[in-house]
């Protein structure tokens, strides 16, 4: 049932698309049928891969980097009032500017390569994996310090025994939405200035008016980072093995 | 059985088990005095019970002698070998606080693991342990996969592990089933024997089970309504004249003054 289900979405989704363009007559260059694009990711599928590849470097490296950066930030605020209170507003005004803004900038600055991608999927996971891992150790149970107070634990052992492992479940639901915006953060990169990836190679076809290449890449790209989601998921909630599961359904 | 009996003794040493006074204690909660001018003394080496309606501060007095740094109060709290609870008292809740993500030997083991001091030592103790509360072949399993009777077993054993004279129980079976709850009542008074135990609870029947002596509390301000020394030694049975010689009186006193 659970390998059905996706199957049948996915194949109802498929029928609707084609339904859309059968019945309304919209011309293929504005939104070609699910076949024809089928034949392009078949046909253009060398092309595809190699850009695929650099989008995917782009979105693992943006995905590391961004979870290092943001669990060590969440770890620094836990262990030091100081930082955590410089650093807290920090983070929370530089939510209010929007992200993608600074795109062009980050090509001004770290050029067309692949570094200003991984640069801006950095900055749009930072902040989830930060917050939520954050206010996951804020939140462990007072009775738990407490108990640990009364052993008479070391601070750096109530950190690593309880308070990283109470956070836990909530980083995962930060990674999982991390996972979920890295390929956009890689995406909306490579819009702004590049010469590689499935961003890129989108925006070309385009401009040559290629539409069913256009959509074989956004398929793939779509395929993928679904892929990689569930992946990061499964994998998570057999790591993260005490995280509450399914309270309503 | 010889690592049985060695290991018992060794909880703790009774000689060691401290009595406890508190010396006319003033704290404020949430703008209301629950205890103004409170003084009690608590025996040691022996379980005192603390007995009370919901609400009438006994669990506060309990974090109280766990020194618990959250609470503002004046007075003074003694203990009769050193001046303060610091290293003496160890801690038992309601909540069973087991670590999900350990399982139940590494649970037992936490305090040694919290101090950065886990010795093959302790291993063998809380193996021991495990064995005499009746768990042996589980000490791999999660907390998930344990009965909540079981999990409050290995709280106290989590408890015992740490060789403290001084035990604090806060309603530590108040949530389990009555069968369950007078095995481990049973347990628990044969493993702490001889530590001073301050054993909070809102059951008469657990408290004159469990109790060289018990205090019934009540008020606002808190003050102590009268105190008991039942006769013979705890465990007690339920039929036990040292119970029921007090059970009805007591019962009918607490359900008098909750309707004050």
């Amino acid at each position: 049932m659970n390998v059905l289900r996706p199957m049948i979405l996915a194949l109802g989704f498929l029928l609707l698309w084609q339904a859309v363009v059968s019945l309304s007559g919209v011309p293929p260059y504005i939104l070609p049928g699910p076949l024809p694009v089928g034949q392009a990711v078949v046909t253009h599928f060398p092309a595809l891969a190699r850009h695929l590849g650099t989008t995917m470097a782009e979105i693992l490296l943006g995905l590391t980097l961004g979870t290092i950066l943001g669990t060590l930030a969440a770890l620094v605020m836990i262990m030091s009032p100081f930082f955590k209170r410089w650093l807290l507003p920090v983070l929370v005004v530089s939510q209010a500017i929007p992200v993608f803004a600074l795109a062009p900038i980050l090509v001004l600055w770290l050029g067309y390569g692949m570094a200003s991608k991984v640069g801006m999927a950095v900055l749009i996971i930072f902040f989830p994996v930060a917050s939520s891992f954050y206010s996951g150790m804020q939140r462990t149970d007072p009775d738990l310090l407490e108990l640990a107070r009364i052993m008479g634990a070391r601070r750096l052992k109530v950190l690593s025994v309880i308070i990283v492992p109470s956070a836990l479940p909530a980083f995962a639901s930060g990674l999982r939405v991390a996972t979920a915006v890295a390929p956009i953060g890689a995406v909306v990169g490579e819009w702004v200035g590049s010469s590689a990836g499935l961003g890129f190679y989108m925006l070309h076809a385009n401009a040559r008016m290629q539409i069913d290449i256009m959509f074989a890449a956004l398929t793939v790209l779509a395929a993928v980072s679904l892929g990689l989601y569930f992946l990061v998921d499964r994998l998570l909630a057999k790591l993260v093995f005490w995280q509450p599961q399914g309270g309503i359904s | 059985m010889d690592s049985f009996a060695a290991s018992r003794s060794r909880v703790v040493d009774m000689r060691d088990a401290p009595g406890i006074t508190l010396d006319r204690i003033h704290l404020n909660y949430a703008d209301q005095p629950l205890f103004a001018d409170f003084s009690l003394h608590i025996p040691g080496g022996q379980t005192t019970c603390i007995l009370g309606p919901s609400g009438c501060g006994k669990s506060t007095l309990l974090r109280l002698l766990a020194g618990s740094p959250h609470l503002a109060c004046a007075g003074e709290v003694r203990f009769a070998s050193r001046p303060d609870a610091c290293g003496q008292v160890s801690w038992m809740s309601q909540n069973d606080l087991l670590l999900p993500w350990l399982n139940l030997l590494d649970n037992v083991l936490l305090g040694a693991r919290l101090r950065g001091e886990l010795r093959e030592r302790d291993r063998d103790k809380a193996l021991s342990l495990v064995r005499e509360a009746g768990l042996s072949g589980c000490e791999g399993k999660l907390p998930a996969a344990l009965s909540g009777g079981m999990r409050q077993r290995v709280a106290l054993l989590r408890t015992l592990m740490e060789e403290r004279p001084v035990i604090l129980m806060d309603e530590p079976f108040s949530a389990l089933d009555a069968l369950t709850r007078l095995r481990l009542q049973n347990l628990a008074a044969r493993l702490t024997q001889g530590a001073t135990v301050v054993l909070v609870t809102h059951d008469p029947l657990e408290a004159l089970r469990l109790g060289h002596r018990v205090v019934v509390l009540g008020g606002t301000p808190a003050r102590v309504f009268e105190t008991i020394d039942p006769s013979g030694p705890p465990p007690r049975d339920p039929g036990d004249p040292g119970v029921t010689a007090h059970y009805a009186g007591l019962l009918a006193r607490l359900m008098s003054r909750e309707g004050e």
